[in-house]
């Protein structure tokens, strides 16, 4: 051990010494599940030996199948970037279920503010407001989806924090207004024609880089500034914090802000690659996002987990849905089996929180 | 005269509501002075602890820190003019290491124009951890593991590094060993001792007659909420001191507490 600092007394500080990181296990767990569904592909007898990881067929020059590996980390992208901020939410030892109708409250309003003027050549069909707000430079959308996802955030932060009411109920609350804030604005009728600068935002794979952008982001803020500590902090003992000065309550309405402002930008992504927004988006978004941050190894009691846990998280979520689809599982058995795999990965990580605790 | 008195409290009184749980405590512990705080459940001693850290405000009086007086508006007002506290439920978030326990609240960080997304300055904290570590004595065998992973004696004396670590003028320590094995309690209070060597004031709550005969030059002992007798180590002993917590003596100038 020569990088090891010996201090008095045995005392030691050993950089290298460190626990094994959950995070590997969720990898290996993925790389496990990947191969178990390209096992069931050769050997169940309807799947004529089709893969689910390997480009057989020579469809394109690369020997991964790369259009199926696209589809899965696209499908997980924007729920994805909602997980990040709910992560950070359960680490803190709160629960965010608001996040899927604020999608859906996001997309309505910001879409209204990124409407173009012609379609076809003809006056915009969906229009909401009136002339003046179309073709507003993409700023605008951006900036009132944000606000709007800080507003709620700061709602419901404000509400857990300083008037004591468990974190579930508030987001339950604001889960129903942020449904009917969608379905009020333009009384159910879907909001279409962004601008075509607006269109970019979501368009292609940009989802997927946005959403690998931020997670590096919030990794590093979440290790590397007093924020993250303080989320840690909070999670893990709220009354050790408290003791030790950190103002808990504004910590917390800044948790809860971030997780909505993330939300929001999702419903931005996903309302700009749709073209449309329809009140009823975002459906099951939260819990999908829970999903993820939990198989990513996020415990539910606080202080836990990691944003590389929950990126990983979401490719088991994406890989476990495509590979069910691709051995032909019918959809209503998905949601089924989707649940149960929820509930085996917080039972294994429970068990392995009891044997870790026996150890010492 | 002034010169050496670490605190002085002058007629600190709390009442919650109609409850009188601290009346006129008269109170001073001079520099590099252990004193112990003892007492029945309910007689005030952690009340008068609340008072002087900041946890709780006072009803009545006044508290000098250092000839100045003070009034602390919470637990991090009192730590920052440095009175380091170790509480009787320990203050340690389980998820987290060594150095950001010791550190919780109060970071050494960089590019503080971050503000809340200031950057942690690790290697600063971890150097500073060992050396504090390294003046109580303490023995932990890599700070990089979380508390969760600690012996109860290694976690209070975590709390307790604390206090070496920020050249506090001022440890308290509420019940340090109740929770603590034999071994864990040895450990605990050997730091106590480094602490005495290095010329630390301390004050220290506890039940356990043993080791306030053991570590302290003094003993104050509370009573319904007031003090009743402020006893020298070499003129008392066990027996002496259950009588004042009972109540079957009361010290001469204490009468108000009979």
């Amino acid at each position: 051990m020569a990088d090891a600092t010996q201090g008095t007394g045995g005392l030691t500080f050993d950089t290298k010494k460190r626990a094994w990181p959950n995070e590997l296990n969720i990898f290996f767990a993925l790389i496990l599940i990947i191969f178990a569904f390209e096992a069931a592909g050769q050997l169940l007898p309807y799947m004529n030996g089709q893969s689910f990881l390997f480009d057989t067929r020579d469809r394109f020059d690369t020997i991964f199948n790369e259009a199926r590996l696209r589809i899965i980390i696209l499908q997980v992208a924007i729920i994805g970037i909602i997980a990040l901020g709910v992560t950070q939410v359960i680490i803190s030892g709160g629960i965010d279920l608001s996040s899927g109708p604020l999608v859906g409250a996001t997309a309505m309003i910001v879409m209204s503010f990124a409407q173009t003027e012609l379609v076809n050549g003809g006056p915009n069909p969906k229009a909401v407001f009136g002339p003046w707000a179309f073709d507003l430079p993409v700023i605008i959308p951006l900036l009132v989806g944000l606000s709007f996802g800080a507003l709620i955030g700061a709602i419901n932060g404000t509400l857990i924090a300083y008037t004591k009411i468990p974190p579930f109920i508030a987001t339950l609350g604001m889960f129903l207004i942020c449904r009917g804030i969608a379905q009020a604005w333009t009384r159910g009728q879907p909001v279409s024609f962004p601008t075509e600068s607006y269109a970019l935002i979501g368009k292609g794979m940009m989802p997927v880089y946005l959403f690998f952008a931020l997670a590096i982001l919030f990794h590093f803020i979440l290790k590397h500034t007093v924020y993250g500590k303080h989320t840690y902090a909070i999670g893990s003992n709220e009354d050790a914090a408290r003791m030790s000065g950190i103002n808990v309550q504004r910590h917390k309405v800044l948790v809860y802000m971030i997780a909505s402002m993330l939300a929001a930008f999702a419903a931005i992504v996903l309302s700009s690659k749709n073209l449309t927004a329809q009140s009823g988006m975002g459906i099951f978004y939260e819990l999908y996002a829970i999903a993820m941050a939990v198989i990513g190894g996020v415990s539910l009691t606080g202080g836990r987990g990691s944003i590389i846990g929950t990126v990983l998280g979401a490719m088991v979520f994406g890989v476990i849905q495509s590979g069910f689809t691709y051995i032909k599982l019918d959809a209503f058995y998905q949601l089924m089996a989707m649940g149960a795999i929820i509930i085996g990965a917080v039972v294994l990580d429970k068990v392995r929180q009891e044997r870790a605790a026996l150890r010492s | 005269m002034t010169d050496d008195i670490v605190l002085e409290t002058r007629g600190l009184t709390k009442h919650y509501g109609g409850v009188h749980a601290l009346n006129d405590a008269n109170f001073t512990l001079k520099k590099g002075e252990h004193v112990a705080i003892m007492g029945d459940n309910g007689a005030g001693k952690s009340t008068f602890v609340r008072q002087i850290t900041g946890v709780e405000q006072r009803t009545r009086g006044d508290i000098m820190f250092y000839g100045e007086p003070v009034h602390f508006n919470g637990p991090l007002d009192a730590r920052e003019a440095g009175i380091e506290t170790v509480f009787q439920t320990l203050a340690l978030a389980d998820d987290l290491d060594v150095p950001d326990n010791l550190f919780l609240g109060r970071e050494k960080t960089r590019f503080n124009w971050l503000g809340p997304f200031r950057l942690l300055d690790y290697k600063a904290m971890r150097q500073a951890t060992m050396d504090g570590l390294e003046k109580t004595a303490v023995k932990i065998p890599n700070i990089r593991n979380t508390i969760r992973n600690m012996s109860g004696g290694q976690r209070q004396c975590v709390a307790i590094a604390r206090t070496a670590t920020f050249h506090s003028r001022l440890t308290i320590m509420d019940e340090p060993t109740a929770a603590l094995g034999v071994q864990e309690t040895a450990q605990v209070e050997n730091i106590i001792r480094t602490l005495k060597e290095q010329g630390e004031p301390l004050i220290l709550v506890s039940h356990n007659m043993r080791q306030v005969f053991d570590l302290v030059d003094r003993i104050v002992v509370f009573r319904r909420g007031r003090i009743c007798a402020n006893l020298a180590k070499e003129d008392t002993d066990g027996q002496d001191v259950v009588a004042y917590i009972t109540g079957a003596k009361t010290q001469e100038g204490y009468e108000d507490a009979a």
